[in-house]
């Protein structure tokens, strides 16, 4: 059961309570999934777990958590068919194409933030694939 | 903390009662159990709203939307969607959507809806202060304590136009400012929660699923007013709102959110509770106020009105549960945002639990002019097992009916009114093609007259004598005359009853006389009742053509009224006959007939 912070047996002031309120709105804003535009999947499918696929999670989980970056959505998925280069990592982020990124670890991790999501550059050295798209569908443009 | 999924169970009434705490329970377990404890954060919300698909367990952030969940499940849920990342479709809402995932913004049941009063409803613990307060919960007592001044707090409730949403649609304001005027040593702030309309449930849901708004809102009006004690009425039927309201009490008196000095403004407030029976009129102020003082509860006439003279001779501002669950974020937000939603008449939203033969049962939000046909087909998916739609009441006992030519009415106070209907706290039972019009009054009527308190003639003595002349039609005794003699012992109570109970009782007649006089005709001419429910009208009978003679009918019959050889047609010797309607629904060849 989750316990609300015990009143520092004082009451609170209105500096305490606007503190409060600052701290957790961070938190329960995590779980407000309407306004995120960016989303990243990870493969984890056996051979993604077995090559990381968990760490990679977690790690995504804590860097975008330290980073204070809310319009960012984290799920998992099977296989991506890719198992060369397990873990895989799906991103997707308004202003860049779809990609996918293979032989993801934890400091991979950190640059696709960094380079790719907060600084709209693609990690190129781990660029293995883009999921299938139409490209005629918006007139050859 | 960072956690990778949320889970929320719905905590309302609805849900626990078909088992969301033992759903609770097993995915806390579950997720121990599988090692995903530090990963997960399980959480029990308020009520949802779609009470018809409950209980319902949402997850995030994929959005999954399960439906129906057992505590059976939990293993699955964990196991598939937390561990492997894949959904479980069989539980969700959506199956056969072609989509990946069925997301709660693609779902028509919400939307067409708008939550203001059911903003935190589903999303937050209501039984964790911190969620209330990470949702800029107290934030409108922050900027009413050191930002305004009270005539401030009464000029956006002014400016933003709010009505009381009780049902009488008073202007909150002025009821305020009427209590903030008169001088007195003592005031109070009530909380009416003594919902009572068949069916309602809007402000249970609300107080379950958000407790905390209504205490800030309750602390708002004490400062703007100089009160110093509130008190919430419920009723004792609502254990796990009483509940949870006293866990948001405490949790706000720790904080000092409650109490003396709360934020180190010198303002001291605090709130009690005080349960009510379970009477109706107690739903009504004056009684109400009776009722908390001890006495008996009865009206009195206004005025004065309470804000003037009410508890305990003083001045007290008294309020709907909605009405106050709206009150922290007209602050927060400022009267001008809230005044633009809704209609020039009715700002804002409005709470309805939509029940009856509808498919989507549930509480729905949805703006004011919003119409009833957008709530019933498109929010409400329509009349269940694809019934023909006869009419709605909205209202509860004390409004009327609104037939098929009326769905694309906005709904708004002044519009439910002029239809001969009212907006009333929120209840909305659908009727369709099976429900007899003459019988759907008399229950109104008979609840009513129950629920009397018998103080004032008109209510005592003329809904007694509606009921009889509702009972003598039913059973094929009724004359023209009856329905000239309800028109007028009914206009007779609108005007002289004391309370609104009795004002009120006669709407479900007048209405119905009004939109479905053939009906009435033909229970009074031709004796008969053509929905099949008034049992002294109808016969039931075997069609001789269509029956096989599988005796299945006469095994069912508990009066044996059927006899006949086997593959022989039976006969209902209807001197026997008690049209329990057994015999129907077992017949399946279509032979029994009712007329």
């Amino acid at each position: 059961m989750p316990q609300y912070e015990e009143a520092q047996m004082a009451k609170m002031t209105l500096e305490e309570l606007r503190k409060l309120r600052d701290k957790k709105k961070v938190e329960i804003k995590k779980r407000d999934v309407s306004d995120r535009d960016t989303h990243i999947i990870v493969g984890m499918g056996t051979c993604g777990i077995a090559a990381g696929g968990k760490v990679v999670l977690d790690t995504f989980l804590r860097e975008l958590d330290s980073r204070h970056l809310d319009n960012v959505i984290v799920t998992q998925t099977g296989c991506m068919g890719l198992c060369y280069v397990e873990p895989t990592v799906e991103v997707i982020s308004p202003g860049m194409p779809p990609v996918i990124y293979g032989k993801v670890d934890a400091s991979v991790v950190k640059r696709i933030v960094d380079e790719h999501i907060v600084g709209k550059q693609m990690v190129s050295d781990h660029v293995f694939d883009r999921p299938s798209a139409d490209i005629i569908k918006d007139g050859g443009k | 903390m960072a956690f990778r999924n949320y889970i929320l169970v719905c905590g309302g009434t609805a849900c626990e009662s078909s088992k969301a705490s033992a759903i609770y329970d097993a995915l806390v377990a579950e997720c121990q159990a599988q090692g995903v404890s530090k990963d997960v954060q399980v959480v029990k919300t308020g009520c949802f709203g779609f009470c018809e698909q409950g209980p319902i367990v949402k997850i995030l952030p994929e959005d999954s939307f399960y439906v129906r969940v057992k505590p059976e499940d939990a293993k699955e849920l964990v196991s598939e969607h937390i561990v492997k990342g894949r959904e479980v479709k069989r539980l969700l809402y959506d199956k056969d959507s072609s989509k990946k995932h069925a997301k709660v913004e693609d779902i028509k049941f919400y939307q067409k809806q708008f939550r203001i009063v059911l903003r935190n409803c589903g999303f937050i613990d209501p039984e964790n202060i911190d969620e209330y307060i990470a949702r800029e919960g107290y934030g409108a007592l922050e900027k009413v304590l050191f930002e305004m001044t009270e005539d401030d707090v009464i000029n956006e409730l002014k400016i933003a136009g709010l009505r009381g949403r009780g049902g009488a649609g008073f202007p909150t304001w002025m009821k305020w400012n009427f209590s903030k005027q008169v001088e007195s040593d003592d005031k109070f702030i009530v909380c009416n929660a003594d919902e009572g309309d068949p069916g309602a449930y809007m402000d249970r849901s609300t107080l379950e699923g958000d407790p905390h708004s209504v205490l800030e809102a309750m602390t708002i009006a004490g400062h703007t007013i100089g009160a110093n004690h509130g008190i919430i009425y419920i009723r004792a039927e609502y254990p796990l709102a009483i509940k949870r309201l006293e866990i948001a009490m405490k949790q706000a008196r720790d904080y000092g959110l409650l109490g003396k000095n709360i934020l180190g403004s010198g303002f001291d407030f605090d709130i009690e509770i005080r349960l009510g029976a379970g009477a109706f009129v107690c739903g009504e102020e004056t009684a109400l106020l009776a009722s908390i003082e001890g006495h008996r509860g009865m009206p009195v006439p206004r005025p004065p009105f309470p804000a003037v003279r009410g508890l305990w001779s003083h001045p007290t501002v008294i309020n709907n549960v909605e009405t106050w669950a709206n009150i922290p974020i007209i602050i927060l937000k400022g009267g001008a945002w809230f005044e633009r939603i809704g209609t020039p008449d009715s700002h804002g939203t409005k709470v309805f639990a939509l029940t009856g033969k509808i498919r989507n049962s549930g509480l729905v939000e949805v703006p004011m002019g919003t119409t009833l046909r957008e709530i019933i087909y498109d929010i409400g998916g329509g009349i269940a097992n694809d019934k023909e739609f006869k009419a709605v009441q909205t209202g509860g006992p004390s409004g009327g009916v609104i037939t098929k030519d009326y769905l694309d009415t906005p709904i708004d106070f002044g519009s439910l009114v002029k239809l001969g209907s009212m907006m009333g706290s929120g209840g909305m039972i659908v009727m369709d093609e099976d429900d007899c019009i003459v019988d759907v009054a008399k229950f109104y009527l008979n609840f009513t007259v129950d629920e009397s308190c018998g103080k004032c003639a008109p209510c005592r003595v003329g809904g007694r004598s509606l009921s009889n002349i509702l009972e003598k039609i039913t059973k094929g005794d009724g004359t023209l005359d009856d329905l000239d003699k309800m028109a007028e012992i009914g206009n007779a109570m609108k005007k002289a009853s004391l309370c609104a109970l009795g004002q009120t009782a006669p709407n479900p007649i007048l209405s119905t006389v009004k939109f479905f006089k053939d009906e009435y005709l033909a229970h009074i001419v031709e004796k008969k009742c053509p929905a099949g429910k008034c049992k002294s009208l109808i016969t039931y009978s075997i069609n001789v053509d269509k029956c096989i003679g599988c005796t299945a009918c006469a095994r069912k019959c508990p009066v044996q009224a059927i006899s006949g050889e086997r593959r022989a047609p039976h006969k209902i010797d209807p001197s026997l006959c008690i049209k329990c309607g057994v015999c129907l629904e077992t017949c399946k060849f279509g032979a029994v007939e009712v007329h």
